[in-house]
């Protein structure tokens, strides 16, 4: 039996079924990501100044990202206008680029991912204090020796260590901004300060950048991660209608087209989802 | 309506690829990917003035968060309409979206609601102005 409607379209909606259907299931994203977004209002309003880290994410390469996303946006509207003028050719063309463009974006994330889980804070103990550039603290973010993975404090039990060597960033978020001070995202390498010993005895608490070092990496995290799924779930689509899935376009080239189209529209909503993330988890 | 409008030239608008008249004309879907240039230049200008704007620092942040999210605004108006073709759709897709509308801006609601439900006792009873920041190098 043949699926009705996957070129004619309906007569009540005026439309073909698939796309009546992309719609809905759109609807349900925008739910889905603004639950989100909205428990991200919730908790930045409520925390306390102190608690909220500001420029800990590299803006340089958040912003080619989007820029990478943009660009994968315009080749599959692009893609799918070839497939209008029968321009088979030229379809894949732009979809390749559409499929370099999501891995790129999945590599440059998993590297900014990667500097989160080998990139920590150091809280000490009451009446224990850290010189750091000339002042003395009680919290402090930089890098371990060898930029270990995921250590927490019971790491350093665990490994029997009796004081650790530190490479202490120039700013720790909670401190009031300098204006134009190291401009932004200064936090992110710090390896050109001398390196510190703090003895294992002192510090109350060790995490790396994961989601449980804070409500801000917690809400980061699950919103990135959630979108960098959606992602690698349309590049897989992508790729499918690139590859053995373009066999339609010779039977049913229209048929073929539809479906291009219904790809996009979720690749669109995708890129939709990172303009907002992008300035507010970056910038904001 | 864009509706109405695609009803009554049916074969010379690019947008109402729904199916039956998917062989839109030629001359039409160029004239659109020269639009969808655009929009992708647009797009990356946005991103640039948004970037821009975190370096400069303005004094007052809610200028900053206003300037950004009404930047983020437009760029989603240019995908949605533009990309995902929603200026010239049909009613169905319209309606769906006008739903979608309602629940999400009731959903944001809660935000504002949740505010006023703050457990007694807590810091931010009496909605307690906290934004200065912490000095930790104490």
């Amino acid at each position: 039996m043949d699926i009705p409607y996957t070129v004619k379209p309906r007569p009540d909606t005026g439309l073909f079924n698939a796309k009546v259907g992309i719609w809905l299931f759109l609807a349900s994203e925008v739910m889905l990501f603004g639950g989100l977004f909205s428990s991200y209002i919730f908790l930045r309003v409520a925390a306390d100044a102190s608690t909220w880290p500001h420029g800990l994410l590299n803006i340089p390469i958040g912003t080619f990202n989007t820029a990478v996303l943009i660009t994968s946006s315009v080749t599959v509207v692009l893609a799918w206008a070839s497939l209008k003028l029968g321009n088979f050719k030229k379809f894949r063309m732009y979809q390749a680029v559409t499929i370099l463009c999501a891995l790129g974006f999945l590599g440059i994330k998993s590297i900014e991912y990667k500097d989160k889980f080998t990139h920590y804070e150091v809280w000490m103990k009451p009446g224990k204090t850290l010189n750091v550039h000339g002042a003395d603290v009680t919290r402090v973010t930089g890098h371990l020796e060898g930029s270990p993975w995921f250590w927490e404090t019971k790491t350093l039990a665990q490994k029997n260590l009796q004081e650790v060597t530190f490479y202490p960033d120039d700013h720790h978020y909670a401190t009031p901004r300098v204006k134009h001070a190291g401009g932004a995202g200064g936090a992110e390498h710090s390896t050109g300060h001398a390196a510190m010993k703090i003895p294992v005895g002192d510090i109350k608490r060790l995490s790396a950048f994961v989601p449980k070092h804070s409500t801000y990496f917690g809400i980061y995290f699950t919103l990135t991660a959630l979108h960098a799924l959606h992602v690698l779930g349309g590049a897989i689509v992508i790729a499918f209608l690139w590859g053995p899935g373009g066999k339609l376009w010779r039977t049913q080239p229209e048929r073929f087209t539809n479906r291009i189209e219904v790809s996009g529209l979720f690749w669109h909503f995708v890129d939709l989802v990172w303009i907002f993330l992008f300035p507010v988890l970056y910038l904001l | 309506m864009a509706d109405a409008h695609s009803h009554a030239h049916p074969h010379t608008h690019p947008h109402t690829h729904s199916g039956g008249d998917a062989h839109a004309h030629a001359h039409d879907v160029s004239k659109h990917v020269k639009v969808y240039i655009a929009v992708f230049l647009g797009l990356l200008a946005g991103t640039v003035v948004t970037v821009t704007m975190y370096y400069v620092h303005f004094e007052n942040m809610a200028v900053t968060i206003t300037i950004a999210l009404f930047i983020a605004t437009v760029k989603a108006f240019l995908v949605a309409g533009f990309f995902m073709h929603l200026i010239s759709e049909k009613k169905t897709i319209y309606a769906v979206l006008a739903a979608t509308a309602f629940f999400f801006a009731g959903m944001m609601y809660l935000i504002i609601w949740g505010r006023g439900e703050v457990p007694r006792g807590t810091q931010y009873w009496h909605g307690r102005n906290t934004e200065q920041p912490v000095d930790v190098r104490r």
